[in-house]
């Protein structure tokens, strides 16, 4: 084990307990009532759930970025996300959401479908332009899509809805969402580690990672795999939760020695105690209704993402 | 041990070049801007098919081998050396082994050791000058043990004296047994230092043989089309090139 992974894990060992009491309530296991409920019903799922969000998330940046050498890519380039948000907005509007499972249901088909299109479009070349033109495309079709589904909301409250669930969140998410998510994002960040090898010859350009016999088309299968399964599923049980991806392997990679493979499972882990902290944060906020996660994120993310633009535009990225 | 290319034709690139290049020497590819040199190698590499035509390890077509299997055999090294992240040394170099699917660090200390690298193991690439950064990458191509080293203009970035420690390592590696293929827009060196000399021009091979013959003047103002003239010895030629060259 690498020192940022233990470093990492120590720090999940003591946010975790302190997110479970953390909230609106603070939770004193010997006097509050009904404790022993509260945790493992509401308090647990929940905080299990934002590990998901955050490690699937973390992960897919970190693989990301490696893929496209270019420190500033995020998942929700390949437009997977989007798609997720598509295929969960067509269940809220067409009112399927009445079942705890159609709407993540839904959300997973529209990110297979995000995934479909990007594979039949760039999948026989394995070229990483035209993969990532095909993502941008697809992106900004599902946001199209999703923009023509809130204007022609038949109701107020279907577009309340709709708009509340595209900025992510983990409220009201139980153990079924913990369910769903779990064995995809697992899948997913075991295929971004599989293809960590690879990422690390493309350090050197595709052409000499190809003479290392690299194959491009199987990497990015196991790319478009293992950032379909992690944010497909993140998207499909928390809404759109932006900048976790693009933040977390630039606060690792300093840890690591740089190399892509070194970082997914280190940004795995801090991508969940980000969220975790993150969603114990706007628990704890005393705002009159609960600071939505995805919000919150984009409010720290954007001026994240600008600082790193001037950082670079020094040299010093 | 042969490498060889069979009528190769890479639309807009190369036009039928057929070659069989000879494991134990030194084989420099010239020919002006536009010539197909840097495809050619690509493709002796294995990393373009050709649109038409094979090339062969021995008798295997590159295409049918498996992608590591040509790894291991052909290392490749590119003209414009790109280092995406800041990562040590010592990590770069020691992806040469990915085709064998190792971490052996005996390789990458001898590949360090033969680029004069060995107290640069841990600096980090951003840290590294131009000529620094090409004998890193050199040396990952070296720590793969090929048997066919195929590099596209390593001694541009180099100094005098890296370039002449490079050049006297390549031909140790040829000594043992290693074919050696090499880019190189500097005639002198070509002349110098390389076995045999193929020269492309538009696509094709111009010239194909011993140094002194493929690049004599005449295929110089042929296919470069500048007037040119050699002086020196065999072995220490020095190239006088342009109107000079013609009015003496």
């Amino acid at each position: 084990m690498t020192r940022p992974i233990r470093l990492l894990l120590a720090a999940l060992a003591f946010a975790l307990p302190l997110s479970l009491l953390a909230g609106r309530v603070w939770i004193d296991p010997s006097t509050t009532p009904n404790a022993a409920l509260i945790l493992a019903e509401l308090r647990l799922p929940r905080s299990v759930l934002a590990l998901l969000v955050g490690g699937g998330l973390g992960a897919a940046g970190a693989a990301m970025q490696g893929y496209l050498r270019n420190p500033l890519a995020d998942p929700g380039l390949f437009g997977i996300a989007p798609g997720a948000a598509l295929g969960a907005v067509a269940a809220l509007w067409f009112g399927y959401s009445a079942s705890q499972w159609t709407v993540p249901f839904f959300a997973l088909i529209g990110a297979g479908g995000a995934m479909a299109l990007l594979a039949a479009i760039a999948g026989r070349t394995g070229g990483i332009a035209l993969f990532t033109l095909a993502g941008l495309m697809v992106a900004s079709l599902a946001g199209a899509l999703t923009a023509l589904a809130i204007s022609l909301a038949p109701n107020a409250f279907a577009m309340e809805t709709v708009v509340m669930w595209l900025n992510g969140a983990l409220t009201d998410r139980g153990w079924s969402e913990v369910w769903i998510a779990a064995p995809l994002v697992l899948a997913g960040v075991a295929l971004l580690r599989a293809a960590g090898p690879a990422l690390d010859a493309l350090t050197l350009g595709e052409a000499v990672a190809r003479s290392l016999g690299v194959q491009p088309s199987r990497l990015l299968w196991l790319l478009l795999g293992g950032v379909g399964l992690t944010v497909g599923a993140v998207t499909a049980v928390a809404g759109i939760i932006g900048f976790v991806g693009l933040i977390v392997p630039h606060l690792v990679r300093p840890l690591t020695d740089r190399r892509p493979s070194q970082l997914i499972l280190p940004s795995a882990l801090a991508g969940a105690l980000l969220v975790l902290v993150a969603d114990s944060v706007v628990r704890l906020l005393p705002l009159m209704t609960e600071l939505r996660l995805g919000i919150a994120l984009s409010l720290l993310g954007a001026p994240f993402f600008l600082w790193l633009l001037v950082k670079m535009r020094r040299g010093a990225l | 041990m042969t490498l060889s290319a069979h009528d190769v034709m890479v639309p807009n690139r190369l036009a039928g070049v057929s070659l069989t290049l000879e494991a134990g020497t030194i084989t420099a590819i010239c020919g002006p801007n536009g010539a197909g040199k840097s495809t050619l190698l690509e493709t002796l590499a294995g990393l373009i098919s050709p649109h038409t035509g094979q090339v062969c390890l021995d008798a295997q077509s590159l295409t049918a081998m498996a992608p590591r299997a040509r790894g291991r055999a052909i290392g490749y090294l590119p003209q414009a050396g790109e280092i995406a992240w800041d990562v040590p040394v010592r990590e770069l170099v020691a992806l040469g082994r990915m085709p064998h699917g190792d971490a052996r660090p005996e390789p990458v200390d001898a590949a360090l050791a033969a680029l004069d690298l060995t107290d640069f193991a841990s600096r980090r690439a951003q840290a590294l000058s131009g000529g620094e950064t090409v004998r890193v990458l050199l040396a990952r191509v070296l720590a793969g043990e090929p048997q066919w080293i195929l590099a596209d203009e390593p001694l541009a970035a180099l100094d005098l004296a890296h370039q002449l420690a490079l050049l006297a390592y390549l031909r140790r590696a040829a000594d043992s047994g290693t074919g050696v293929v090499l880019v190189l827009h500097d005639l002198a060196l070509a002349m110098n230092h390389a076995d045999r000399v193929v020269v492309l021009h538009g696509g094709r091979v111009a010239a194909d043989g011993a140094c002194e013959d493929a690049l004599d003047h005449r295929v110089i103002e042929r296919v470069w089309g500048v007037p040119a003239r050699w002086l020196g010895e065999p072995g220490a030629r020095a190239l006088v090139a342009g109107p000079t060259a013609s009015s003496r």
